[in-house]
């Protein structure tokens, strides 16, 4: 899988060419409308209340007409001015601020109900100037992420950490910050339909909601006396057993062979007396 | 950008900025549109927005218009208050202008409605 954020700093990357998919590629609109509804699901909002939420790395705005489609409110940040431009020419509701996440959210303390972001964290792992120190920028911005929410709000990241590594880096640097929560990842055992969703609680260690596609409780292939059975059908039988001896005389009479006659003897072992 | 992002939006992400809020508005152009009246999310929004901050932005940009100065009791039920606190905080949208740091008086433009908040790499 190619990864964009190793080609360019996400303000070069997504220009006016790139951005442009973002409105006429139905395939990347798709995906990104269903992430946008499983993390808006996921965040646990009260129901029909409106909500005043924030997305961050909204880019075009895909996600907040999601989140416009379902009676919210919402402000977004992103760092690419083309994809800015796009949104605002698509006259989504929400406000659009041009900002970089690693540099802080620049909110006054509890103004949302929750945030989204999809597909957006795994570029703060990168550093892409020589100022850029990867834990600091993740620090600040989940520190100030945490005092821009209300109480009890949740924040979730769909992103798409490139090792195990970078999922712990962010982890930890959002426990730090004083968010309790953690990973959900939805069809773990598919290449295609894996998403990897951050889930961040404000309020209190609650369970973390439970993810799709991954019920089985056992990894492996089910054990079934049936296919037993049936590979004792197919097979010869166990050598030295009175099956298998019976078989034996059998072929060596049809072969014209001499044969002893079967009888109750016939593969029985000896008695120890003999 | 609307007066509610404004009433919301701090220059605390810079260095040596403790506060940064209110940010100071000075409006090129400012346009008005039409954005749907939800009272329960207007009732759910005036606990967390700075009454007088957004008096006196609207009032620096010239669109207070009849917006009473201070927060009427009960405005939960009060329509007509609502309908005005709508206005302001939804439909006015800063199109071009700057904001200015109250601190540091840093400016931050306004182009096409979306505010530039992006740091350099020494102010961080």
């Amino acid at each position: 899988m190619s990864r964009p954020e190793h080609l360019a700093p996400p303000e070069i990357f997504y220009n006016e060419e790139e951005a442009k998919k973002y409105t006429q590629n139905s395939r990347i609109i798709d995906i990104q409308v269903q992430m946008s509804e499983r993390a808006i699901e996921l965040l646990v909002l009260p129901e029909d209340t409106p909500c005043f939420l924030l997305d961050i790395g909204c880019g075009s705005g895909l996600s907040g007409s999601v989140l416009e489609d379902q009676g919210h409110y919402w402000t977004g940040l992103d760092i690419s001015s083309a994809m800015l431009d796009v949104a605002r020419d698509r006259e989504v509701e929400g406000d659009l601020i041009l900002s970089d996440m690693g540099q802080g959210c620049p909110f006054r303390a509890g103004t949302f109900d929750g945030a989204i972001s999809i597909s957006a964290l795994q570029w703060l792992c990168n550093a892409d100037k020589t100022s850029h120190k990867p834990v600091q920028r993740l620090y600040k911005f989940f520190s100030s992420l945490y005092a821009c929410l209300s109480r009890s709000a949740r924040a979730v990241f769909q992103f798409y950490p490139e090792n195990a590594d970078q999922m712990e880096l962010v982890t930890t640097q959002a426990m730090k910050a004083g968010f309790y929560g953690g990973m959900v990842v939805d069809y773990p055992n598919s290449a295609k339909a894996k998403k990897i969703f951050l889930v961040l609680m404000t309020g209190g260690n609650v369970p973390l909601p439970t993810a799709l596609g991954a019920d089985e409780s056992s990894q492996g292939v089910p054990y079934t006396a049936k296919r037993e059975q049936a590979r004792k059908a197919r097979g010869k039988s166990l050598k030295g057993s009175r099956s298998w001896i019976l078989e034996k005389k059998e072929r060596r009479r049809k072969q014209g062979k001499e044969s002893r006659a079967n009888t109750k003897y016939t593969g029985r072992k000896r008695s120890g007396r003999f | 950008m609307k007066l509610i992002t404004h009433n919301m939006l701090t220059s605390k992400c810079m260095k040596g900025v403790t506060v940064g809020y209110p940010l100071k508005i000075q409006a090129v152009d400012v346009k008005t549109s039409e954005v749907e009246f939800n009272p329960e999310f207007i009732s759910r929004l005036i606990p967390k927005v700075d009454w007088n901050v957004l008096c006196g932005a609207a009032e620096s940009i010239g669109h207070l218009d009849d917006l009473p100065k201070e927060l009427v009791e009960n405005y939960e039920s009060d329509v007509e208050f609502l309908k005005k606190a709508h206005r302001v905080l939804l439909e006015i949208d800063i199109v071009n202008g700057e904001l200015i740091c109250p601190e540091t008086g840093r400016k931050f433009p306004i182009n096409n409605g979306i505010p530039n908040m992006l740091l350099n790499e020494d102010e961080v």
